[in-house]
């Protein structure tokens, strides 16, 4: 077992003193750059913190839609050739809620703030 | 050192310049490089931009115009009264700076943030779209004997290199299948009138200023094929910037984008421009993989190119709001 802080705990202590005390100083492309940087630990965060249900719900569907069982990525493939070869599609039950809540899933880890996500959200 | 070079290049054939000053790099990969720079006159210092490929990079990647093409695009485009900068110079071998050209540098505003919403450009932005749906038909218009050599695209075979690509990176995306099949269900084939398209007419490669469009820039992926493409590609949601009840780049409708473009004597197909629309969304979120491939094969290993690969879930929701919209 490892010893806390979590990482969650420990890249948002970085997260923060980046953007508390550096960002202030710092200018011009490097100071878009650790913007960027800072983004991406932010993203982390929220990939620790979401990853693990919103995984085991996807894999859920995807069982159901499949009527199999496997990895995530497995499954994912799997989809991904019957939409291909047109064996599922819109019409199919379950298909397009199960593409919504998928992606709505990635954009709360990717970014929250897209519009058309914040939008959806909504509904 | 590129001032030099400048300096020398530019007074073979700039009368009374004695030199070039302020060079700076404004943007470039490995092949091709953009710099501003200004050449020193007596009466007055003139801005220029030269865009190259540095010696040793001749041959432009697979999609590209070429950088000579894009020069007489540009200067066509200027001849023809559309907003461009004038081409001042094509580089020579003796210029010993690559292949490239150099052109008039044209003030204004290119970033997407401030155009949409900076003070300055308040009246501009209603009239925008009008504006620039003539300047595509303008583009569309130009005299098809005068065009150089470029690449001829249909839609079928923009949906077979989009699949290419995508299954070369061996990572499943149900909701880009879901697209790839929408698009070959409703595959409009050739169009009926093949003219020059822009091909990447978006915020980044037009110049604004509070007067509205200033120049149109990068021809890079100039091509000839559906004129539609030009009006879906700047109607994708990716080019809006938030503002995404405004289509046409966040600031415009498609109303006011169709109606410049038939106001300049030409035809729109809207369920064309939507085919194109979705296409284009799809071809984002297919870039946004392909420079995350790019960060982890290595050429360039950036931290910008690895979170660019978390935007393509960006087109995801955009593609599902085209295609399975939701109802609220």
């Amino acid at each position: 077992m490892q010893d806390e802080p979590t990482p969650t705990e420990l890249i948002k202590a970085v997260a923060d003193f980046l953007r508390n005390e550096i960002v202030p100083v710092m200018k011009g492309h490097n100071a878009f750059k650790l913007r960027v940087g800072i983004n991406a630990l932010d993203l982390v965060t929220r990939q620790l913190a979401l990853e693990q249900s919103g995984d085991a719900a996807e894999g859920a569907r995807l069982k159901q839609l499949l009527g199999m069982d496997g990895a995530l990525i497995d499954l994912n493939r799997a989809l991904s050739d019957k939409i291909a070869k047109g064996e599922v599609d819109l019409q199919t039950p379950g298909l397009a809620e199960h593409l919504w809540q998928t992606t709505m899933d990635k954009l709360a880890v990717d970014q929250p703030n897209y519009a058309s996500y914040k939008r959806e959200l909504g509904k | 050192m590129i001032e030099e070079q400048l300096g020398r290049c530019v007074a073979a054939w700039y009368p009374g310049a004695t030199g070039v000053t302020g060079a700076a790099k404004l943007s470039g990969g490995a092949s091709q490089e953009t710099w501003s720079f200004d050449i020193v006159h007596a009466s007055g210092n003139v801005g220029a931009i030269l865009r190259r490929a540095p010696p040793g990079y001749g041959a432009s990647p697979g999609r590209a115009a070429g950088l000579d093409a894009e020069a007489v695009l540009m200067q066509l485009a200027h001849d023809a009264g559309l907003p461009s900068p004038r081409v001042m110079h094509v580089l020579q071998p003796g210029d010993e700076l690559g292949t490239g050209f150099i052109m008039q540098r044209i003030e204004g505003e290119t970033i997407a943030r401030k155009i949409l919403r900076d003070e300055q450009f308040a009246k501009a932005r209603p009239m925008l779209a009008r504006q620039l749906g003539g300047v595509i038909a303008g583009i569309h218009g130009l005299p098809a004997s005068k065009l150089p050599d470029l690449r001829r695209m249909t839609s079928s075979k923009e949906i077979a290199d989009l699949e290419r690509e995508y299954r070369g990176f061996g990572w499943p995306r149900p909701v880009f299948e879901l697209a790839l099949r929408w698009l070959r269900e409703r595959d409009p084939g050739p169009s009926s009138e093949e003219t020059l398209v822009h091909g990447d007419f978006r915020h980044g490669n037009l110049i604004i200023g509070p007067d509205g469009v200033r120049a149109v820039l990068d021809w890079e992926l100039a091509h000839f094929g559906d004129p539609m493409e030009d009006l879906g590609w700047i109607c994708v949601n990716s080019w809006r910037f938030g503002e995404i009840d405004k289509p046409v780049g966040g600031f415009g409708s498609r109303e006011d984008l169709f109606a410049g473009y038939e106001a300049a004597g030409r035809k729109v197909d809207p369920d064309r421009v939507t085919f194109w629309e979705v296409m284009g969304t799809l071809r984002w979120g297919i870039m946004c993989c392909g420079m995350m491939q790019r960060f982890r094969l290595g050429p360039d290993h950036s931290m910008e190119r690895a979170v660019i690969g978390r935007r393509s879930s960006e087109t995801e929701i955009d593609l599902l709001r085209l295609l399975a919209p939701r109802g609220g």
